[in-house]
């Protein structure tokens, strides 16, 4: 994510992979998921559904191996539409039943390859969403994608993840998700009809998302050129923020918004700047995860980062000012300020007091009046948004 | 096996529920002017056991033949029991335990779980903080939303605190958040710099339309404001009590000394673990209970000292139990009900009536 040409690819798996929200302990077939998520991201909904629904991890997370013709595991059929396809209350209970039957034998092999079992599936008649018929689960998918209300389930939540997450337009979005449908779920081209709007560029729509963990990282990587000595401390503010990659809280994904903020992460959001900067110490002790440490806590923290928490630990960042500053050769020094903030921050000009700014502003060179009005800029809560 | 269900046990005793979603015992704050603390300020503290307490050797069924029968090593003798009752002891940890039983501050509340329980840690913690049914998933905690009804528009949002750097979902409102901080010296210096002030000072708000940026900016600001308060407040009538120098004795002075001032905090939280005992369980228990243990005793000494025992209730309980059976590598393995502990100066009973729900938990 940080290093990539492929961003908005990135960005958009980013957003899969919260829509698709999955744990699994097995790396290997998270990572075949991962795959399918890359290189289904940008392509035709109907095939990444389809991709992440045949996967070990989605499959083996949803229980669909116990999801047998005699005994039944609705989990799967359950979450395939509510937070993958149509969203609550767009189905009833007899749908979730029979859908169940019809994923019966979708399983996956030790490889993480997708195996049809054919003598725990039922062959029988199921009646979902007012068809009927012998389905099976492929069935099943294209009867979701069959639904208008899946284009718009999806349009929505992509909308509020890169236009504006708490004011939806509902007639842009009845627009967006009628042309998704219309194309056949072509998720290159909703993100194009998106991003060739006018009112994409609205002032309401600008930085009026708050930036998740992951986003907020990533921008200070991408902003600031650096090497950082541990990597291992990106897990741990990933964990202090509440935001790992990988492991997500539930199946249902972050829930994102102002569920990111509360006093002790809106802090450490305002610190992290500065700790970068001055290769601070910094206390901190991230919450126990038994599900990953099996009550292994102490041993854990001998040789692990949490021992550096525990005293305090520092942000050893490693960030090329120089190679950072090279982007404002030319600029006039009246003009510096307006344009190191447009290029920190998303919000309109001025919307940070800059006679706040200035308290902290170095300006013996102008190497250092560019790297502390910056670090000033990016410890603010505008740089938050996105 | 009888289980109480959570609606159920907030209903028995003092504990009814009010409203859909929120307990009564919090709603009988309300009316105490939320702003104002007056002398007696009551205050609920929640003491988390994280990674699966084994409630069965917690409170141990010292007549139960299965008992001792799945358990030939890892089983609490009846000798080695702190005896409360004919039927039950407790860990031989929790001398301070048995002691507040026998003069009736601690209540003990056996088998509470939740139907179709899980047993991943992450998810079946996450029911507990928010309070759900185990298939629903919600993004505010039950205490969080007690703040969300109660404090909407408070100058000092500090009426739910955690120690700890990490704040719980438990405290998170839709609206309104808890505050977290281990120390209230460290959350002062962090947030008092001149900057931030600086910078809240200057903001626009704008009230009618509330944009994101307002929101971050409120959070900012009572943050601030909230760490000041609670920095001066700590200072003011510092608990001289004598705490073990562990990291839940430190927290549990913090928490004293807090509820010894005139701050209008009404629930404090707290946790300790890990509790995951898959492989020797026994040194692993038995040292976290003599943390908890050493830790309680001097905090309820500390109170009672300053008469103030009988406004507070502790409550602690654990995400699940451990199945009865113990496993191969002398630990336990994860499993559904649990007991929990309920300490105060006002308990409403007599100690014997003070176990509710005995039957041991064999499943």
């Amino acid at each position: 994510m940080v290093s990539t040409d492929a961003q908005l690819r990135e960005k958009t798996a980013l957003f899969w992979h919260g829509h698709f929200a999955c744990r699994d302990v097995n790396i290997f077939f998270q990572q075949l998921l991962l795959d399918e998520i890359r290189n289904n991201a940008l392509g035709n909904f109907g095939d990444l559904l389809k991709a992440v629904s045949k996967s070990a991890s989605m499959l083996g997370f949803l229980n669909n191996q116990q999801n047998k013709k005699k005994h039944p595991n609705e989990n799967f059929a359950r979450e395939v539409m509510e937070l993958f396809t149509l969203g609550r209350g767009n189905y009833t209970e007899n749908d979730i039943k029979e859908a169940a039957r019809a994923f019966t034998g979708w399983a996956f092999d030790f490889k993480g390859e997708f195996v049809f079992r054919k003598f725990q599936h039922d062959k029988g008649q199921k009646t979902i969403l007012g068809k009927t018929g012998n389905f099976d689960g492929d069935d099943v998918l294209n009867i979701l994608l069959e639904q208008k209300q899946t284009a718009k389930y999806i349009t929505r939540k992509i909308y509020r993840f890169f236009v504006n997450e708490s004011k939806v337009d509902e007639a842009k979005i009845t627009w967006l998700a009628d042309r998704f449908y219309q194309g056949g779920y072509n998720i290159s081209a909703l993100l194009k009809d998106i991003f060739t709007s006018e009112w994409f560029y609205d002032e309401k729509n600008m930085a009026a998302n708050i930036k998740s963990p992951v986003d907020l990282l990533v921008g200070i990587r991408r902003l600031l050129p650096m090497e950082i000595e541990a990597e291992q401390l990106q897990l741990l503010f990933q964990r202090a923020l509440g935001q790992v990659l990988f492991y997500p809280p539930n199946v249902a994904g972050w829930p994102g918004g102002k569920n990111w903020i509360d006093s002790s992460s809106l802090m450490l959001r305002l610190r992290i700047p500065q700790l970068i900067k001055d290769d601070d110490t910094f206390e901190l002790n991230v919450k126990d995860d038994d599900d990953q440490q099996m009550g292994m806590k102490d041993n854990y923290k001998k040789k692990n980062l949490n021992s550096m928490a525990k005293t305090g630990f520092q942000v050893r960042a490693n960030v090329d000012w120089q190679k950072y500053a090279k982007q404002f050769d030319g600029v006039s020094r009246e003009h510096l300020y307006d344009v190191i903030e447009a290029v920190v921050l998303q919000t309109r000009p001025g919307a940070v007091s800059e006679q706040s700014v200035k308290t902290l502003i170095d300006s013996a060179s102008r190497e250092s009046y560019i790297k502390s009005a910056t670090v000033a800029l990016m410890s603010t809560p505008e740089y938050q948004l996105c | 096996m009888v289980q109480i269900k959570r609606r159920q046990f907030l209903q028995a005793g003092s504990l009814a529920t009010a409203s859909f979603f929120m307990p009564k015992f919090l709603k009988a704050f309300e009316g105490q002017g939320l702003q104002m603390v007056p002398p007696g300020n009551k205050v609920l503290v929640i003491l988390q056991l994280s990674g699966g307490n084994d409630g069965l050797n917690t409170v141990v069924p010292v007549r139960n033949d299965i008992y001792y029968r799945e358990r030939p090593k890892l089983g609490i003798t009846k000798d080695k029991a702190l005896s409360l009752t004919d039927e039950a002891g407790l860990h031989p940890e929790l001398k301070a335990f048995a002691d507040l039983y026998h003069d009736g501050n601690l209540g003990i509340m056996n088998s509470v779980g939740y139907p179709n329980p899980d047993r991943s840690h992450f998810r079946s913690m996450d029911i507990w903080h928010t309070a759900s049914q185990s298939n629903e998933y919600l993004n505010s905690g039950w205490v969080g939303r007690y703040l969300d009804a109660q404090c909407k528009g408070c100058d000092k949002p500090t009426q739910a605190l955690e120690i700890d750097d990490v704040l719980s979902l438990a405290l998170k409102g839709d609206d309104v958040k808890g505050l977290a901080f281990k120390d209230p010296r460290r959350l002062y210096n962090t947030s008092h710099e001149k900057y931030y002030k600086d910078l809240v000072k200057q903001h626009q708000h704008d009230h009618e339309h509330e944009r994101p940026v307002d929101y971050l900016y409120k959070t900012m600001a009572e943050t601030v404001s909230s760490a000041d308060y609670i920095f001066q407040q700590s200072k003011l009538r510092p608990s001289g009590g004598e705490y073990p120098k562990t990291e839940l004795g430190n927290s549990f002075k913090t928490i004293s000394s807090l509820i010894f001032s005139d701050i209008n905090t009404k629930v404090y939280y707290v946790s300790l673990g890990s509790f995951d005992t898959h492989i020797n369980q026994q040194n692993q228990q038995q040292r976290l209970f003599k943390e908890m243990n050493d830790a309680i005793s001097a905090f309820t000494k500390d109170l009672k000292k300053n008469n103030r025992f009988q406004d507070v209730l502790l409550m602690t309980f654990s995400e699940f139990g451990r199945r009865v059976s113990q496993n191969g590598s002398a630990g336990t393995d994860h499993g559904t009900a649990n007991n929990m502990f309920f300490i105060g100066g006002d308990l409403p009973s007599t100690p014997q009536s003070l176990i509710s729900g005995w039957v041991p938990m064999i499943s």
